[in-house]
C-alpha cells in the first residue's frame, strides 16, 4: 500500500469529458460468456470441513447487515444492532458482523446502539436508491448521515448521466459526495469511508460495470458495491468478479487498493463462499477481510450461523434456532 | 483516501485469524471412490459375453496418480481381434436391418444409462487417467451422454441428412482410440456408428481400457442386442491386428499422426473407408484488443485443460507484442491459482500425466526446449511423489524454429511466441503441418472472421476455447487427419457415400 | 473452291501447362501420341518430376487468390470454360474422336456432355456451402457455424480411357470449391487435356489454378503422391496397383485420397461424390453475450 496520493491518479485522465471517455472507452473488453464461465467454474469450488469455518465465519464478519425498509423504525434498527454486535446469543464466538447499514434518518440511532463496538456504522445517501435528486440535496443527505455517525457511505451513481456518456458529471458528483464524507468542523475522526454503487443491473452491460468501476475508483472511492438490492439484478457472481478484476488492475496500476461490495440477493452460506472463493482465487489475502470485502446482506447472516451450528454440533439447524430480527 | 481503512478497527470477536500464507487453504475435498466397484480383472466383451484372452494373456492398468494397479485386462491376440470382428459381422445383418427408430432407442438407453452411471464413470476415468474429477464430472460425462443423446435421434432420420436418400451404413467398424478422453472417444466413435447401422469392434488404449468395460456393462443393461458392440483391450499390437483385419470395412482412429500414418499406409488399396483425428499444434492468437482477462483464462483452459494432453490443445500462443508483458504477467499472476494434485481432490485443476511413457516425452521436449534457448517458467507447485506428474510450464521466447514450437507436447507446456501484425500472427499460426485447432481473441467482429477465414484449422474458437458440442463437426486439416466426428458431417464416416 | 491443291494444314505442338504458361517439358522430351488404330496423333510433352514440382509451386501460388476469390467470382469464371469451349465444339469433337476411336456423334456427345458438365459444377460454387455447412445448435451460448472450406493443391489423375468427359468430370469438382490442381492427363490419350489448357487460358482462370501435364501417370503420378505440399490426390487415373501404391505414398502427409471406381460412368449425374472428398469441414465458435 502507497500512502494517499495528493493528487487523483490518473490526473490527466480526467481532465476532461473527452479524456475520461477515451480511457473508460480504452479499457479492456469483456466478454460475457468467458467471464461467466470464469464465474461458474470458481462456483464449483468444495469448500469444506476447516476451509468452511473459517469461510462462514470470514463471511460474518464482512457482512453490512442491512434494513433498508421504508418501515424502518429506531427500533427495528436497535434490534438489527444487537444482532450485529451478537449474532449468536448461544454462542459468543461467533463474529461481529462489519456494519450496520441504514438509511440516514437511522444513523443516529445505529451511532447509539452500537458505540464503539467496533462494528460501524453505514448509511446510504445521495437519494438513495434512486439517486434522482439534486446534486446539492445529495450533497446535504451525505453530510447528514456522516454528522449523524456514519462511518461509511454507500452512495448510488447518477446512472442517467453514466448511461448517457456523462462521465465526467458522474465522476464529479463521486468527488462531491466524498468531500461530503468529511466530518463536521472540529472532529478527528477520519472522513467516512465511501461506498460507490453502480446498481449493476442498471448499467446492463460488463463492459459499462468495468468503466463505472474505473471511474469511481479514479474518483476516490472506497469501495465499490454493485447495487442497491432494489433492482430486479444486484450482485451476481459475475458481475462481482469483473469489479474484483477492476480493483486488481487497479491497484497495480495505481498503488491504491480499493475494497468490493456485492449486495442484494446473497441469501445462502453456499453462495457467500462461493464469492470468498471469487475474491480468494482473484485478489488472494489481501482482499479476505472486512476491511476489503463486505457482502450488503440480511438474511444471508442467520443461513451463516444455521451452516456454523452445524459445523460445531454435526446436526442441522433450524429457523427457530437463529434470531428473527 | 482507500488507504485509510488500513488502520484496523477494535473486534472483541474478531473474524478468524488469517494464515498468512493460506488464509483461505480448502480442505482436502475428495470425491468417494466408493462409487466405483472394480473387479480384479477383466475379459474382452465379446459377443455379449466378458471372455478371457484365447492365449491368457492380461496386463495391468494403473492409477496414474498414484501408480497403484486398479485391474488386469486381457490382451488381445490375433484370434481375439478375429473372434471379436465374426462376432461384429454376425451382428451387422440384424443390427442394420433393424428399423433406425428401433437402434435409436437403444442409443437413447445408453445416454440415459451413462447420466444414470455418471458419477461412478467420473470417478472411474478419474482413476485411470488421472484427470481431474472436476473435468470427468464437469466435462467429459456430461459430453459422452450428450453424444449418444445426439446421434440417438440421427439413427430414424438418415434420409434427411444429406447422404441420399437411402444411406448404408458399411458393415463392421473397426475402432481404435486414445487415452485422454477415454469414454469420450469411445462415444465419438460408436454412437455414430450405431446410428448409421454398423457394428463395432473397439479398442481402448492401453492405459485406461476400464471405462470402454464398464461401457460393455452398459450395452447389456440396454439390451443391445450381442455383437454390436465388441471391445477388445491391448497394446498397440491389437489395434494394428485390428486394423489388418480383412473383415473390418472401416477404421477410425484417434491418435497420434505417426500411428495415423501407419494406419493410412495399412489401408491403402483395401475397400476399408478411414477416418482420421490425429495431433495439432494449435495457435491461440491473442490480439492486442482482446479481453485480457478472458483470454487468460482461455490460454489456461487451452493449455492446461486434462494436462495438455488435448490433440486440440491451444499449445502455441501468440501474443501480439503491444500487449504481451500484460498478457504474460496476467497469465502467470492466474497459474499460481492453479491446483496441482490428487485428481479426485473436487478442488484439483491440474492433475496426473496419463503414464510414465508419456511423462518422459513432455520431459525430453521441453529439455529441448531450455537447451534451445527458450526461457522456462513454472508456478512454484508441490507435486506428489507416487504417480506422474509435471508442473504446468511456460516457455517464453520461443521461435518457430524451435522443437517445442513445433512438435506436439501433449502436455502441460505453453509455448510463447509474439507477433506484430494480424498478417503475421495467420501466417505464423498456419506455418505447420498440422491444422486441427485455433484461437482467436479480439473484440474486433470482422477481424475474427477475417482470421478465422484464414486459419487452416478444422476448428477455430473466437474469444473461447477448447469447448465440444455433439452438433459441432470437429476434425482437422492436413497432418491432423482427415474426416469430421460430431454433428451431421459425423454421419458421413459410417455411411457407404 | 476446292479446284485449288489441298492446303497444308498447320500442326499444333502440344505444350504443358503450368502456372498459366505454356512450357515444354523441363526433360526436353516428348512421346508419341497414337489414335486407335495406331495412327500417330502428335507428340505430347513428356512431363518429369520436376515439372510436377513446378506444377505444384504454381498451384500452391495461385490457391490463396483463387481460395480467396467469390464463389460467384469462381462460378462464372467456371461458366466462362463452358463458352469458350462451347465455340470449340467440333474442334474437341475431333480429338476426343481421334484419341478414343469414337465416332463423330458420340465424341460430339462426350463433349456436349463436358460442357454442361462445366455449367453444372459452376452452379455449384455458392451453393456447397449451403448444404455441406450451417449452423449447429450446440447446447450453450454460442454462435456456432460449419463451413466447407477448399483442401489446397490437389493432384488429379485424369482417367486414362474417357479423356475428355471424365477428364472435365474430375477436374471441374476439384477446382470449383477454390482448390486448385495439378492434372495429369490420360497417358494415351493426352491432347483433349492439353487443348483443354488453351480453353483455360482463356477463360479468366488465374495461372496456376489449372496445371496439365502429359506423360507417363505412374511417373509423374509418384512424386506427386509423395509431395509434402500437395494435400489430396484423386486416383481416378490410376490402376489399381498404381493406386494402392500412391495411396501409400499419400500416407506420408495424410492426403486425401479418392480412390479409383471400378467401372466409373462418367455420363452419369456427378451428384457431390467427387465434390466433398476435396473439402475441409471449418468449424468456427463465437460466443454470443452482452
Amino acid at each position: 500500500m502507497s500512502s494517499a496520493p495528493t493528487v487523483p491518479p490518473l490526473a490527466d485522465v480526467t481532465a476532461s469529458d473527452a479524456s475520461l471517455r477515451r480511457f473508460l472507452h480504452g479499457l479492456p473488453g469483456v466478454d460475457a460468456v468467458g467471464l461467466e464461465a470464469r464465474a461458474a467454474m470458481l462456483g464449483t469450488r468444495s469448500v469444506k470441513t476447516t476451509a468452511k469455518a473459517y469461510a462462514i465465519d470470514l463471511a460474518i464478519s464482512m457482512i453490512d447487515l442491512t434494513t433498508l425498509e421504508g418501515a424502518d423504525t429506531p427500533g427495528k434498527v436497535r434490534s438489527l444492532c444487537a444482532k450485529g454486535l451478537s449474532p449468536d446469543p448461544t454462542d459468543r464466538t461467533a463474529p461481529q458482523v462489519a456494519a450496520i447499514c441504514v438509511y440516514p434518518d437511522m444513523a443516529a440511532t445505529a451511532r447509539a446502539a452500537l458505540a464503539c463496538s467496533g462494528v460501524r456504522v453505514a448509511s446510504v445517501a445521495t437519494a438513495f436508491p434512486a439517486g434522482r435528486s439534486a446534486l446539492p440535496v445529495k450533497l446535504a443527505d451525505t453530510r447528514d448521515a456522516v454528522a449523524a455517525g456514519a462511518d461509511e457511505v454507500d452512495m448510488v451513481i447518477d446512472r442517467g448521466a453514466f448511461l448517457s456518456g456523462r462521465y465526467l458529471q458522474v465522476y464529479e458528483e463521486i468527488r462531491a459526495v466524498r468531500e461530503a464524507c468529511v466530518r463536521p468542523e472540529g472532529s478527528t475522526a477520519a472522513p467516512a469511508h465511501l461506498k460507490v454503487i453502480f446498481e449493476n443491473g442498471e448499467l446492463s452491460t460488463y463492459d459499462n460495470i468495468r468503466r463505472a468501476s474505473w471511474l469511481a475508483m479514479l474518483a476516490g472511492a472506497d469501495f465499490i458495491k454493485t447495487s442497491t438490492g432494489k433492482v430486479a439484478v444486484n450482485a451476481t457472481l459475475p458481475n462481482t468478479l469483473l469489479m474484483l478484476e477492476a480493483v486488481r488492475d487497479y491497484r497495480a496500476a495505481t498503488g491504491t487498493q480499493v475494497g468490493v461490495k456485492p449486495a442484494g440477493g446473497i441469501r445462502t452460506s453456499k453462495d457467500a463462499i462461493k464469492y470468498l472463493v471469487m475474491v480468494n482465487e482473484t485478489l488472494g489475502a489481501d482482499w479476505l477481510s472486512p476491511e476489503w470485502f463486505r457482502f450488503g446482506a440480511s438474511s444471508l447472516l442467520n443461513d451463516l450461523l444455521m451452516q456454523r451450528h452445524k459445523l460445531s454440533t454435526g446436526r442441522y439447524s433450524g429457523p427457530d434456532y437463529v434470531t428473527v430480527d | 483516501m482507500a488507504s485509510d481503512t488500513t488502520q484496523p478497527h477494535p473486534h472483541p470477536h474478531p473474524a478468524p485469524e488469517p494464515d498468512p500464507f493460506s488464509p483461505f487453504a480448502y480442505a482436502p475435498a475428495p470425491e468417494s471412490r466408493a462409487i466405483v466397484d472394480i473387479a480384479p480383472s477383466y475379459g474382452h466383451f465379446i459377443d455379449g459375453e466378458f471372455r478371457e484372452a484365447s492365449d491368457g494373456r492380461v496386463f495391468k492398468t494403473i492409477a496414474p496418480a498414484s501408480e497403484e494397479v486398479l485391474s488386469e485386462v486381457a490382451q488381445a491376440s490375433t484370434e481375439d481381434v478375429d473372434a471379436a470382428v465374426r462376432a461384429a459381422r454376425k451382428a451387422f445383418t440384424g443390427w442394420a436391418a433393424l428399423p433406425g427408430s428401433e437402434r435409436a432407442k437403444y442409443l437413447f438407453r445408453i445416454a440415459r444409462i451413462i447420466q444414470e452411471r455418471s458419477r461412478e464413470l467420473a470417478v472411474l476415468e478419474t482413476l485411470d487417467n488421472g484427470k481431474p474429477i472436476r473435468e470427468t464430472r464437469d466435462a467429459d460425462l456430461p459430453l459422452v451422454a450428450a453424444h449418444f443423446f445426439y446421434y440417438a435421434g440421427w439413427a430414424d432420420k438418415l434420409p434427411y441428412a444429406g447422404y441420399g436418400a437411402d444411406p448404408r451404413p458399411l458393415g463392421v467398424a473397426g475402432q481404435v482410440i486414445p487415452w485422454n478422453f477415454p469414454l469420450m472417444m469411445l462415444a465419438w466413435k460408436i454412437a455414430p456408428a450405431l446410428a448409421t447401422g454398423n457394428t463395432v469392434v473397439l479398442k481402448p488404449a492401453e492405459t485406461t481400457p476400464l471405462s470402454a468395460l464398464f461401457f460393455a456393462d452398459i450395452c447389456r443393461q440396454a439390451g443391445l442386442p450381442k455383437g454390436v458392440v465388441n471391445i477388445i483391450t491391448g497394446d498397440g499390437s491389437s489395434g494394428a491386428a485390428l486394423v489388418e483385419h480383412e473383415g473390418v470395412d472401416k477404421v477410425a482412429f484417434t491418435g497420434s499422426t505417426a500411428v495415423g500414418k501407419m494406419i493410412a499406409r495399412t489401408v491403402a488399396g483395401t475397400r476399408k473407408k478411414l477416418t482420421l483425428e490425429l495431433g495439432g499444434k494449435g495457435a491461440n492468437i491473442v490480439f492486442d484488443d482482446a479481453p485480457v482477462d478472458q483470454a487468460v483464462e482461455g490460454i489456461v483452459n487451452g493449455i492446461y485443460f486434462n494436462q495438455g494432453q488435448v490433440c486440440c490443445a491451444g499449445s502455441r500462443l501468440l501474443v501480439q507484442e503491444s500487449v504481451q508483458e500484460e498478457v504474460l504477467d496476467a497469465l502467470k499472476r492466474r497459474l499460481t491459482t492453479l491446483r496441482v494434485g490428487d485428481p479426485l481432490d473436487k478442488n484439483t485443476d491440474v492433475g496426473a500425466i496419463n503414464s510414465a511413457a508419456q511423462l518422459a516425452r513432455i520431459t525430453e521436449l521441453t529439455e529441448a526446449g531450455e537447451a534451445e534457448g527458450a526461457e522456462r517458467w513454472s508456478p512454484s507447485c508441490e507435486l506428489p511423489t507416487a504417480g506422474y506428474w509435471f508442473a504446468p510450464t511456460v516457455f517464453t521466447n520461443v521461435t518457430q524454429a524451435h522443437r517445442i514450437a513445433r512438435e506436439e507436447i501433449f502436455g502441460p507446456v505453453l509455448s510463447v511466441l509474439s507477433f506484430r501484425t494480424p498478417d503475421e500472427a495467420v501466417a505464423k499460426a498456419n506455418n505447420t503441418p498440422y491444422g486441427l485447432s485455433a484461437g482467436i481473441w479480439t473484440e474486433k467482429g470482422s477481424r475474427i472472421l477475417q482470421v478465422a477465414q484464414q486459419l487452416r484449422a478444422g476448428v477455430v474458437w473466437s474469444n473461447t476455447f477448447n469447448k465440444f458440442d455433439p452438433t459441432s463437426p470437429f476434425g482437422g486439416y492436413q497432418e491432423s487427419g482427415f474426416g469430421r466426428e460430431g454433428g451431421r458431417h459425423g454421419l458421413e464416416a459410417y455411411l457407404d457415400v | 473452291m476446292s479446284d485449288s491443291a489441298a492446303r497444308l494444314s498447320v500442326m499444333k505442338t502440344y505444350k504443358l501447362y503450368v502456372g498459366g504458361k505454356f512450357p515444354r517439358s523441363e526433360s526436353g522430351r516428348v512421346y508419341e501420341v497414337t489414335g486407335s488404330k495406331e495412327k500417330w496423333l502428335a507428340n505430347a510433352p513428356l512431363a518429369s518430376r520436376k515439372d510436377a514440382r513446378d506444377a505444384v509451386v504454381a498451384a500452391r501460388k495461385a490457391f490463396g487468390g483463387w481460395s480467396g476469390a467469390t464463389a460467384y467470382n469462381r462460378g462464372q469464371i467456371l461458366y466462362r470454360i463452358a463458352e469458350m469451349l462451347e465455340g470449340r465444339r467440333d474442334q474437341f469433337a475431333a480429338e476426343v474422336a481421334a484419341s478414343e476411336g469414337l465416332s463423330r456423334s458420340k465424341s460430339a456427345a462426350q463433349v456436349d456432355a463436358a460442357v454442361d458438365r462445366w455449367v453444372w459444377y459452376a452452379g455449384w460454387s455458392d451453393k456447397v456451402a449451403q448444404i455441406a455447412g450451417g449452423a449447429n445448435p450446440v447446447a450453450g451460448p454460442f454462435f456456432n457455424l460449419s463451413s466447407p472450406e477448399p483442401t489446397g493443391v490437389v493432384a488429379v489423375l485424369a482417367p486414362q480411357e474417357s479423356s475428355f468427359l471424365g477428364l472435365v468430370s474430375v477436374l471441374a469438382p476439384v477446382i470449383v470449391m477454390g482448390n486448385t490442381a495439378v492434372l495429369v492427363a490420360s497417358e494415351d490419350r493426352p491432347l483433349p487435356a492439353l487443348s483443354l489448357a488453351e480453353v483455360l487460358a482463356t477463360s479468366d482462370l488465374p495461372g496456376g489454378v489449372v496445371n496439365v501435364l502429359s506423360g507417363r501417370t505412374a511417373e509423374i503420378a509418384a512424386p506427386l503422391a509423395a509431395h509434402q505440399d500437395v494435400n489430396a490426390i484423386d486416383l481416378a487415373g490410376a490402376g489399381e496397383a498404381l493406386a494402392k501404391e500412391l495411396e501409400i505414398a499419400a500416407a506420408d502427409n495424410l492426403k486425401r485420397t479418392l480412390r479409383p471406381s471400378s467401372a466409373p460412368d462418367w455420363a452419369a449425374d456427378p451428384g457431390t461424390g467427387r465434390l466433398m472428398p476435396f473439402l475441409e469441414t471449418k468449424t468456427v465458435w463465437h460466443p454470443m453475450g452482452m
